[in-house]
């Protein structure tokens, strides 16, 4: 038996097909997720999201030790409320973990993944020597996330006036304190949305009032299709220690600027510039039938081999969609070998679909 | 609990099989292998012609979640396939009983015998 959220009996209780996904028991579907990803598309779903770990920050130190723990940079964090992406890496640039860091009134809170918990932690233990910083995982917490273009009034309907108020004013990457809940408009799938971070002991009763109020309950079978649309990369499969954020399509989200914030991975990362970068991560596309899957070998005709980090049925665009690490000088064909067969690719930016528009 | 007729044969691997009054074989997946795969997208059906040997390989389902093969329950050469799955796997998971994927001409039909019955395939599935 995996780890269970405080949610799990409720989840069976509403028909779901549970899963193993790092050491946690899951809902993947509660009867079709291609029913719940053109749900969260069209209109809104609930995903219980509480294996994610949440790591509050404080400490006179709290901004510095980020700086110098994240590529990207905490300092862009110029409000109480603001929110950035950023990977976590080692000294070689390899990703330790990807996550959002919120800025709150007290210091920082950070979402990590579940899978990579003890490492993340042990990781951050073994760097905070020399700094005036505390961190505290929060597993009293549950996480929930309200994602699609109706997510945020149809959540706003079910709240006191003062959370209402504050979902109808919060902008794109702002999450914000109310009492004791912690309302964000972030997200997974490409979609408008929320992820609210809130008391454990609360999970059950706002779970039902959502799912009462017609909000399908979605799981990680409809979310992985949904980030996969997005182009967003899960970390273990399009992300890893082995590769750097400049072969996986995040170069964005790493703050070069001030030149003299020695993160912990500039230096692996320059490195890796100065050497030429080999690879890229790319979206692939299949014109024919059939369903392209992680692993697969793509070929890329006078240029070389790569291969396939996640792939799937796309439930949007009704044709089977991929992210791939391949040689950088790869052009806007490829050829993917499934089941012994090779099938003509083609080769696109990997955000395939963003708001409901498909953007290949 | 799934569905399972009582005038079907069950391969342990999840297909069923229908002996039809002119001696070919139809086949399919069960109720409960669709419910195991989830959401059907794409059907890789074998070509027709083809000779296999019970237990062979004979095409491919691929759910949103993964691949999974699908076996001959019993050997014979595949005389039909069904085309309609090409546009509309779905029908896997709507109607797995109406849905058939090939038919065969047994090589053999005593090997029928062989597979399951309806109470041996509930009983294998644990339900």
């Amino acid at each position: 038996m995996g780890q269970r959220t405080l949610l799990f009996d409720l989840h069976l209780a509403l028909g779901a097909k549970t899963v193993d996904f790092g050491g946690w028991d899951m809902p993947l579907h509660y009867g079709s997720q291609v029913e719940e990803h053109h749900q969260v598309r069209s209109d809104c779903g609930v995903f219980d999201v509480s294996h994610m770990t949440v790591i509050d920050v404080d400490g006179t130190d709290a901004c510095v030790w980020l700086q110098r723990m994240l590529a990207n940079d905490v300092a862009r964090l110029d409000d109480v409320g603001k929110a950035l992406y950023s990977p976590l890496l080692n000294a070689q640039g390899g990703v330790i973990d990807d996550l959002l860091v919120y800025r709150t009134e007290n210091g920082y809170r950070l979402v990590t993944n579940a899978a990579t918990r003890a490492k993340v932690l042990g990781w951050l233990q073994q760097q905070r020597a020399g700094f005036a910083v505390n961190f505290q995982p929060r597993p009293d917490l549950a996480i929930l996330a309200i994602q699609g273009p109706h997510a945020r009034e149809k959540v706003a309907a079910l709240l006191s006036p003062a959370r209402a108020a504050l979902i109808r004013e919060l902008r794109p990457f702002e999450g914000v304190n109310e009492g004791d809940w912690f309302i964000a408009r972030t997200g997974y799938t490409g979609e408008d949305g929320l992820e609210i971070i809130f008391p454990g002991d609360q999970a059950v009763a706002f779970f039902n009032d959502l799912v009462g109020a017609g909000i399908a309950p979605s799981g990680l079978g409809a979310r992985d299709t949904l980030r996969l649309e997005a182009g967003m990369n899960l970390y273990g499969q399009d992300i890893d220690e082995t590769h750097t954020p400049l072969t996986s399509n995040l170069g964005w989200s790493i703050a070069w600027e001030p030149a003299e914030r020695d993160f912990i991975g500039r230096a692996g990362l320059l490195a890796e510039i100065e050497q030429g970068v080999q690879e890229k991560l790319v979206g692939l596309v299949l014109e024919e039938r059939g369903v392209l899957r992680a692993h697969q070998v793509v070929r890329v005709a006078g240029i070389g081999e790569g291969e396939i980090t996640s792939g799937s049925f796309s439930p949007t665009l009704s044709k089977s969609i991929a992210l791939a690490r391949v040689p950088m000088a790869t052009g806007d064909r490829a050829e993917v070998e499934i089941r012994g067969k090779w099938y003509p690719v083609r080769v696109v930016k990997p955000t395939f679909v963003r708001h409901g528009k498909v953007l290949i | 609990m799934s569905n399972i007729p009582a005038d079907l044969r069950f391969a342990e691997s999840h297909e069923w099989a229908r002996l039809e009054a002119d001696g070919t074989v139809t086949v399919g997946i069960s109720d409960h292998a669709q419910q195991a795969l989830g959401d059907v997208v794409f059907v890789e059906l074998a070509e027709v012609g083809k000779v296999f040997a019970a237990g062979d390989a004979a095409g491919v389902v691929e759910s949103v979640k993964a691949a999974s093969d699908i076996y001959a329950p019993i050997g014979g050469e595949v005389i039909a396939v069904n085309e309609e799955l090409a546009d509309s796997p779905e029908q896997l998971n709507e109607e797995p009983y109406g849905a058939w994927i090939f038919k065969l001409k047994p090589s053999n039909p005593a090997e029928l015998d062989k597979l399951l019955d309806a109470a041996g395939y509930q009983a294998a599935i644990g339900e």
